[in-house]
């Protein structure tokens, strides 16, 4: 169950920190706006130019090996909807961290979805 | 300049991409994972060992190309849209995963598990139809 928890919490906290300094580096870099592979494989050259992006990727790594660790002992079905907690961690970095405003609709929407990671929780058998 | 519809509908294809690939790349990690056996993590030595082994199954690489399909789409949508609008909007895959768990994997999902899931959407639509971008871009 220990495992269970400290693997989560690096899914959840490295994974969503992780997207959004990656946000933010895209975003540093200016909307891709050709779709052709090679002008895809220029703009991920710049994105490996600013210091977010390494940051990001790096936590995202961590993320993602813990997930690779909860999926060898728990149901994928039951894991994924857990890590909608991201969503949390999501809209508080997203509105401190990018400077994105976060409606009320919006809070309520993620309250939902909190409520629904509840959910879940109390189904596991 | 583009026109907010273009930008919304370009933004909802590589959403649509997301929510395919996100899912199939999870599902085909589960399905490797649990052919690798339970990790622990203690002691170093062990986790070794496991690192080994799941880097030699053809199944998590095929999860891993699945999900880079996911992530390049994503990078790329974060380009324009905000990252408070993507990601939840893209949550519609937790259905989708639960979907191809219980269809091809076997997994029993409980009804409550389905009720969270679905709640989990509705917060989604709420949030999911607001105005992509809420920040100045360049």
């Amino acid at each position: 169950m220990f495992e269970f928890i400290l693997l989560m919490f690096f899914i959840v906290v490295f994974g969503t920190v992780g997207e959004i300094f990656v946000s933010r580096a895209m975003k540093e870099n200016g909307e891709v706006k050709n779709f052709r592979p090679v002008a895809l494989i220029g703009v991920i050259l710049r994105a490996l130019r600013v210091k977010w992006m390494w940051l990001g990727v790096g936590m995202m790594a961590i993320g993602f090996f813990s997930l690779l660790a909860v999926f060898s002992f728990a149901n994928v079905s039951f894991v994924v909807p857990v890590t909608a907690l991201s969503y949390v961690v999501g809209a508080v970095g997203g509105s401190f961290f990018l400077g994105e405003r976060v409606n009320v609709q919006r809070w309520i929407g993620i309250l939902l979805v909190c409520a629904g990671v509840v959910l879940v929780l109390i189904g596991r058998r | 300049m583009e026109s907010p519809r273009r930008l919304h509908l370009k933004t909802l294809i590589l959403i649509f991409i997301m929510v395919l690939a996100g899912p199939l790349g999870n599902v085909l990690l589960g399905k490797g994972m649990k052919h690798v056996g339970a990790v622990r993590l203690w002691p170093p030595a062990e986790l070794l060992h496991v690192f080994i082994r799941v880097f030699t199954a053809g199944t998590i690489w095929l999860g891993v190309g699945s999900l880079l399909v996911f992530f390049a789409a994503y990078m790329i949508v974060l380009s324009w849209a905000d990252y408070s609008y993507v990601q939840p909007a893209s949550s519609i895959s937790y259905v989708v995963v639960a979907l191809l768990a219980s269809a091809w994997l076997g997994e029993f999902v409980p009804p409550l598990r389905w009720a969270g899931i679905a709640v989990i959407c509705i917060g989604v639509f709420l949030v999911g139809h607001t105005h992509p971008s809420t920040t100045e871009n360049g």
